[in-house]
């Protein structure tokens, strides 16, 4: 007999499930598509375990709750720690002080670089972020989940609503909830193989119009990311976002004109109006929801505040009661 | 004062709505800012921002759709009818844009789209260079409200031509114009008003500032300090020196 019932199969539903374990409960896990795969919003995200750059731009609660993720995953997945890198073209050098200004846990490094990554020939300066790290997200996905059915969960498949239950529900289904200020943001990505290419770490390219990241991944594999559109149209990648994206990785190095396009994929971010996500209490309903961008960078911290407020009551930062 | 299609804004500052880190900072930017009117794109959300489009009719500001990244007349239009629909808003902030890295405007299907637009009941902003030629042309073609560009879109160069500009600006006195584009700086937004631009609208330099709120708040102090300086009429410069106070009466040694 469960003591809980997870909606969503997803990186947060997953997380969540894991929490539980960890504080001694049995997690049911229910999805709508059985375990993760393309129908799920994390099987395209790129992996990056960078809670300073992120900072760029989000907002404190990501960088300071993203700095656990690492080591968060590494309990059950395989985490690469190299750190990752953020170059600029030489005409947008002035993007590369400002980032800098804009993050910490960086440092400038110039020689260094044909050191770290000798293929990365049309930089000659990056901002160097020692401390982040990354992992293959689907690989992460199925650790997970491994992980648990050795602890005696699995995921069943069934579309259900936590109506249906009369016990302690987290609902992680993701904009499937239906929250409200929840809305969608489209991402869209692709995937290179480039034998030819090494590359030990992500990297960001900044650039005024086509900010990129390139994500090593085994097997000669890179995924290229992410746009973010306002909408919620789920239709696959359009041709102007193929186009910069791999205009973007072609400047970066020229031999990505000749990788071979394994993978496109599209799908929605959920989103609360912050972009921080929320651990949003409704009454013996506990959603986890709006990772945004943050999927891996904070289902960790997210579930971890779930399973407090649960098991004792104690309401992080991300809690919101209703 | 000059309005707008009948209608008279509160502040001369007018924010687009991309680029933000989160739509909670876009929503606090517009809040401490006063900013008037809130211009948004529908080009690349093909059809399904609508979770987006709420929060910026939720701002409570005037909405003033944009045809960004239209590179024709007939996209622009297409553009504009969607707008119409979405926001049910005649007003539509007109770009046609010529060059894909100075994003100029193309005089030529701009005049195009405002003809067509403005015969078809649309209240057209057309995003404009300062060329008077052309200015005179879009009014001709049924548009009452001029947008000259300051600088090249994104670029946060201020005001590129002013004497191109001051002209603009003097050779139709009765015409409301907005600065719109390359502002960088809280002082270009002040230039412009201090010139007699009835209001500016700008972006990226408050959406992409370490601090878009601080940024927008800024802008919306030296718009209308600007606004407030041009209605004082300010003292005219002259090179030789003028003492404040008398001479007379002193001593010369």
């Amino acid at each position: 007999m469960a003591d809980i019932t997870i909606i969503g199969a997803g990186v947060a539903g997953l997380w969540a499930a894991w929490e539980m374990c960890k504080a001694g409960l049995t997690p049911r896990i229910l999805d709508r598509n059985g375990p993760p795969g393309p129908h799920s919003c994390s099987w395209w995200a790129g992996g990056m375990l960078a809670p300073y750059c992120e900072g760029a731009v989000a907002e404190p609660a990501v960088v300071r709750h993203g700095k656990d993720a690492a080591r968060a995953w590494a309990e059950v997945t395989e985490v690469t720690y190299r750190g990752s890198l953020v170059v600029a073209l030489q005409r947008d050098r002035a993007e590369l002080s400002r980032f800098a200004r804009r993050t910490s846990g960086h440092r400038l490094i110039t020689n260094e670089l044909a050191t770290l990554e000798p293929d990365l020939t049309t930089a000659d300066q990056a901002l160097f972020f020692e401390d982040e790290a990354h992992l293959d997200p689907r690989g992460a996905l199925l650790d997970l989940t491994r992980a648990l059915a050795a602890q005696g969960v699995s995921i069943e498949r069934a579309e259900v609503t936590p109506e249906e239950f009369s016990g302690p529900v987290i609902d992680a289904r993701g904009l499937a909830a239906g929250l409200p200020g929840l809305r969608g943001v489209r991402g869209e990505m692709v995937v290179l193989r480039a034998p030819d290419i090494r590359l030990g770490r992500p990297v960001r390219l900044l650039h005024p119009r086509h900010p990129l990241y390139i994500v090593p991944r085994a097997g000669g594999l890179f995924m290229l990311g992410a746009t973010q559109i306002e909408s919620t149209d789920k239709r696959g990648i359009s041709a102007r976002s193929t186009l910069e994206l791999l205009s973007a990785a072609y400047a970066l190095d020229p031999r990505f004109a000749e990788a071979e396009l394994v993978e496109t994929g599209t799908d929605l971010r959920p989103a609360f109006a912050d972009n921080v996500p929320r651990v949003v209490v409704q009454g013996r309903v506990l959603h986890l929801n709006g990772l945004f961008r943050h999927g891996y960078l904070l289902a960790p911290a997210l579930a971890q505040q779930a399973a407090a407020f649960l098991t004792q009551g104690i309401k992080g930062d991300m809690v919101h009661e209703n | 004062m000059r309005d707008f299609y009948g209608v008279t804004l509160n502040s001369p500052l007018m924010l687009g709505t991309a680029q933000y880190p989160s739509p909670a900072v876009l929503e606090a930017a517009f809040r401490k800012s006063a900013a008037s009117v809130a211009t948004v794109s529908l080009r690349r959300e093909g059809g399904q921002g609508q979770a987006f489009w709420d929060i910026i009719r939720g701002l409570g500001v005037h909405v003033l759709p944009n045809t960004a990244g239209c590179y024709s007349a007939r996209e622009a239009i297409t553009t504009a009818h969607m707008a119409r629909e979405v926001f049910e808003t005649n007003w539509i902030k007109l770009e046609v844009i010529g060059h894909a890295d100075t994003l100029q405007p193309d005089p030529f299907g701009l005049l195009k789209a405002t003809e067509a637009l403005a015969a078809d009941g649309f209240e057209v902003f057309p995003y404009t260079t300062e060329d008077q030629v052309l200015a005179a042309r879009l009014l001709q073609a049924g548009a009452k409200v001029l947008m000259p560009w300051g600088a090249p879109i994104g670029s946060g160069l201020g005001l590129n031509n002013r004497y191109g500009l001051k002209t603009l600006r003097a050779a139709f006195p009765e015409v409301p114009m907005v600065i719109d584009a390359g502002l960088g700086l809280p002082s270009h937004a002040a230039d412009a008003m201090e010139m007699g631009f009835d209001a500016v609208l700008l972006n990226t330099a408050v959406a992409q500032a370490g601090d878009p709120v601080g940024m927008a708040r800024a802008f919306a102090l030296a718009a209308q300090a600007g606004a407030l300086a041009h209605a004082a009429d300010p003292m005219t410069p002259r090179d030789m020196a003028s003492p404040s106070t008398p001479v007379v009466g002193k001593a010369w040694l």
